[in-house]
């Protein structure tokens, strides 16, 4: 799960990770007031969407009086947002925060994540901040530097100064930078995040570490467990379905094609996109209707593909393990007709019960189609799909 | 001889009396694993499923001699459940449950170094060593005892494969499913190693899918260590970057993980992947 930058600012607040004096705004007059209350000479405006590379697109800006600022942020609220990371629909920018600037000597770049390889949360530096630390990773390994953490021992003193010196910090800057990542190690292990990036973490003129920009993801897993966390949700920043498929307990993705797809088991949801890909076509979704698979979730699930007006065809793909092949048929037929189905259908059906299951789908003087193996069922979506 | 399981392994279930634990404990006996038992805490000394259920792991090792361990419990109670198991003293925990936060496993595996215990999972579809024990949810009957190990990341790609194998007369020596997780238990490597060295394995599929770098260790190790033949298929290559692809490990994330890049590694070690799920069993038989 992901939250808004002045959200996860809030919670550095609380683990003592200094953050620029700034406050969210939703109205361009609160927006003029909110810098009227910082005070200074200088504001940044910042646009609250779900997505990074937003300078690049007008989604931050530099105002020199309350006036700008007003002006900026009735230029950006209300408007979508398009960065490289949000597709070409965007983002919409619902609120703003508005901050005071600093002036800034240096940028640096401080992340704490879940390294899958070492089972370990490592923390990942750099004096390379303010740049995409990919490509910094990929053309200048060396200025990267990981410290992992061990589970039994916690974050100890010798890792931060590791950190800091390797950050060429200095004298009390070396205390501070501790402060900083005990505090994003604290916060990390109390809500379950699982990523908490700080680019560019600055160095002021004045010698003090600030974070200028702030990003935090949670454990999908864990969030249930932390209900000041998933009261940070924002649904108007993830796309509909998915979000109307996560109330049904089916995982859904959106994706570019024209084939609906619904399968049972997220590997086999991926295997049946690539194959359609491979046959030529170009799947619309990745959907994982899950094990245990109701007429109930076969309805919804088929609600939510032909929600997207580009399927020209759906491939139904089950291998019935626990869960019986004629049961899902009469599932699938049920569905067909509640939900009123007007483009074609092929189902594959494999597993337990199959043969029970395709003669229920045959000849039912319905759109449907039984294919008898999941290659040719591949093909004839493709097909059906070219066809419409 | 197959690995980890054989007929004469004896099982205890975690959750034993709930949903799942029942629904999937009957299938088990019905297939004819040597199931002796299960725990929930508070219902020790009633019969379930015509067995003894206990309070405590350590009270079912003592009283049925089991040696692994099935978990179905809910995702907050199961790293409790795993290390409860290792306590006891069980060399092959299988967990089933999906959604265990990922902090929680990290802790669990640290607390696992040195104990000598297997864990299988979790988000997993669990063990079996066709006509001999099943340990996990996955359907019985589509198996055939024959020359196959099947190690997957996926659970219905796993019986895909079953499936594929059966049809064409090889059989299966075990199939582990090692979980959809990023941080789990056994990894391919683990498996690979057991394949390779067990008598009855003749060749080995192998079962990927987009995020971490679990294929790229395993194409090395088959490279260096491994004999018999390996038909690999990788899930994922039209999955969109920075998207969870149902899976909590499933994902490609600052360009690392990608299906191209596994595949590629799996190509370099010389080994056969093919690019439809639907070829794995005739590339198998064209294998051996």
């Amino acid at each position: 799960m992901n939250i808004h930058e002045y959200q996860a600012k809030q919670l550095f607040l609380h683990y003592a990770i200094p953050v620029p004096d700034g406050k969210q705004a939703t109205t361009p007059e609160r927006a003029e007031q909110v810098a009227e209350e910082l005070g200074g000479d200088g504001w940044v405006v910042k646009a609250q969407v779900h997505a990074g590379g937003r300078g690049k697109v007008g989604g931050v800006k530099l105002a020199k009086s309350p006036a700008e600022v007003a002006e900026f942020s009735r230029d950006m609220l209300g408007k979508r947002l398009v960065t490289k990371q949000t597709g070409a629909e965007g983002l919409p920018i619902n609120s703003l925060l508005i901050e005071k600037t600093y002036p800034i000597k240096r940028e640096l770049y401080l992340s704490v994540l879940v390294d899958r390889g070492s089972e370990r949360i490592i923390f990942i530096a750099s004096a390379a901040g303010g740049m995409d630390i990919e490509t910094v990773a990929h053309e200048t390994p060396e200025q990267i530097i990981s410290v992992p953490v061990h589970p039994a021992a916690g974050l100890q003193g010798y890792q931060c100064r590791k950190v800091a010196y390797a950050l060429g910090l200095k004298g009390a800057q070396i205390k501070a930078l501790g402060k900083i990542m005990q505090g994003l190690y604290d916060l990390f292990l109390a809500k379950d995040a699982s990523q908490i990036e700080i680019n560019p973490l600055i160095e002021t003129d004045s010698g003090e570490l600030i974070a200028l920009d702030a990003k935090i993801n949670f454990d999908d897993n864990a969030v249930e467990a932390h209900p000041d966390i998933r009261a940070m949700k924002d649904a108007d920043q993830e796309d509909e379905k998915e979000n109307k498929a996560q109330q049904f307990g089916l995982n859904y993705i959106t994706l570019e094609g024209n084939i609906g797809c619904m399968v049972n088991g997220a590997g086999l949801a991926m295997a049946t996109m690539d194959l359609v890909k491979l046959k030529g076509g170009q799947p619309a979704n990745f959907l994982d209707v899950g094990g245990g698979t109701s007429v109930e979730k076969v309805c919804e699930a088929f609600k939510l593909i032909l929600s997207d007006h580009s399927v020209k065809a759906v491939l139904v793909n089950i291998f019935g393990g626990i869960v019986q092949c004629d049961i899902i048929a009469a599932g699938i037929l049920a569905a067909v007709e509640q939900v009123h189905v007007a483009v074609p259908v092929v189902v594959r059906l494999e597993g337990t019960n199959a043969e029970q299951g395709r003669a229920l789908l045959s000849n039912t003087g319905l759109n449907l189609y039984a294919a008898d193996d999941l290659a040719h069922a591949a093909e004839q979506v493709v097909a059906l799909a070219e066809a419409a | 001889m197959s690995i980890l399981i054989d007929k004469d392994t004896k099982v205890i279930c975690q959750g034993f009396t709930g949903k799942q634990g029942t629904f999937h404990s009957q299938q088990a006996l019905d297939y004819g694993t040597r199931l002796v038992g299960g725990v929930t805490p508070d219902r020790g000394g009633e019969t379930h499923l015509g067995l003894p259920v206990f309070n405590t792991v350590q009270d079912a090792v003592s009283g049925t001699g089991a040696t692994a361990s099935v978990i179905y419990v809910p995702p907050f109670y199961a790293a409790d459940a795993i290390l409860e198991a290792v306590d006891a003293g069980i060399k092959l925990i299988v967990c089933i449950t999906e959604g265990i936060p990922i902090l929680q496993m990290l802790r669990v595996k640290a607390a696992m170094v040195g104990t000598g215990a297997l864990l299988i999972g979790p988000n997993c579809p669990g063990v079996i060593t066709p006509g001999a024990c099943k340990i996990g949810i996955m359907p019985g009957h589509i198996h055939l005892p024959g020359s196959i190990g099947i190690v997957s990341r996926s659970g219905t790609l796993t019986y895909e494969s079953v499936h594929q194998t059966t049809a064409q007369g090889l059989g299966q020596s075990t199939c582990v499913g090692i979980g959809g997780d990023p941080i789990h238990g056994m990894n391919f490597v683990d498996v690979l190693s057991r394949f390779q060295t067990d008598g009855q394995t003749k060749g080995i599929v192998m079962v990927g899918e987009i995020g971490g770098g679990e294929e790229e260790d395993a194409a090395e190790y088959i490279k260096a260590h491994v004999t018999k033949p390996v038909v690999a298929y990788i899930a994922g290559q039209t999955a969109p970057p920075g998207k969870r692809m149902g899976h909590a490990g499933a994902i490609v994330t600052g360009g690392k993980g990608t299906a191209e890049g596994k595949v590629a590694a799996l190509k370099a070690a010389g080994i056969e992947v093919v690019s439809s799920p639907t070829d794995i069993g005739v590339a198998m038989k064209g294998c051996l």
